[in-house]
């Protein structure tokens, strides 16, 4: 049962965190990694804030708590069952979010390199489309673009997923 | 009639006007769905809101549903666009 690579069947530690702070992406991995010798890839996504052509000044993210947390949590703990996942991290900001800045965090760890990709991915693609968060856009000429619209790519994404 | 609360985000929120609110359902009202049809004789705003029904997500209790789930006994029945974190 045990293989090379788990010889404890220790649960596999999942970090949410929904916060208006910004996060430190190598302290997160090391928190991750740190003093594991099960683990053989990490992969991690980070989304950040783009300034769409110079004419963005900020987004503002709007999100439920509670139940942000809560889907976040729950599509982890998925990815970690699906992909047998050593560990999994996602963090997300909220407020004001300037150009440039971080938005969100994917960590995936697993014995095997695909597998860390593949958990990495599902977890972004469900994150887009089933945690509750909203984008409003605000430019530089002061006025409020408004709310971002939902891509039918993003649904297209997670569909990938689905078992046959 | 029995009260829930009602929670908006994003642009449900801004055309409703609030973020937040108890209101007192009928016993017509079972389904997610049902409660959305009630909303939108509530006033203009719930009207503009709601325009665009199959757009609207619900979660009831924090939790995603369909339209055509029961409310049952929801404590807090959440209405709002589609999601666009990440």
């Amino acid at each position: 049962m045990a293989s090379d690579s788990a010889p404890l069947s220790a649960p596999a530690p999942v970090t949410v965190r929904v916060q208006a702070e910004d996060f430190d992406t190598a302290a997160e991995i090391e928190s991750l990694s740190a003093g594991r010798t099960d683990i053989g890839a990490v992969v991690t996504f980070s989304g950040l804030c783009r300034e769409e052509k110079g004419v963005l000044s900020a987004l503002e993210l709007e999100h439920y708590p509670g139940m942000a947390e809560a889907e976040i949590r729950r599509i982890c703990e998925e990815a970690i069952t699906r992909f047998d996942l050593q560990g999994a991290t996602a963090i997300h900001r909220f407020g004001r979010i300037d150009p440039g800045a971080r938005i969100v965090l994917v960590i995936a760890a697993s014995t095997h390199r695909q597998a860390a990709f593949d958990g990495a991915s599902f977890i972004m693609d469900y994150l887009k489309t089933a945690a509750p968060f909203w984008k409003k856009e605000h430019l530089k000429d002061g006025t409020a673009r408004g709310w971002v619209s939902a891509q039918d790519a993003d649904d297209t994404a997670r569909e990938r997923w689905a078992r046959g | 009639m029995r009260e829930v609360r009602l929670v908006y985000f994003a642009w449900v929120r801004e055309r409703i006007g609030v973020g937040d609110e108890i209101v007192s359902l009928p016993d017509t009202v079972v389904t997610a769905g049902d409660l959305i049809a009630f909303l939108k004789t509530r006033g203009e705003d719930y009207a503009a809101a709601l325009e665009h029904e199959n757009v609207i997500r619900v979660a009831i209790d924090q939790e995603h549903v369909e339209h055509d789930e029961p409310l049952g006994a929801a404590r807090e029945i959440a209405l709002f666009p589609p999601m666009t974190g990440g």
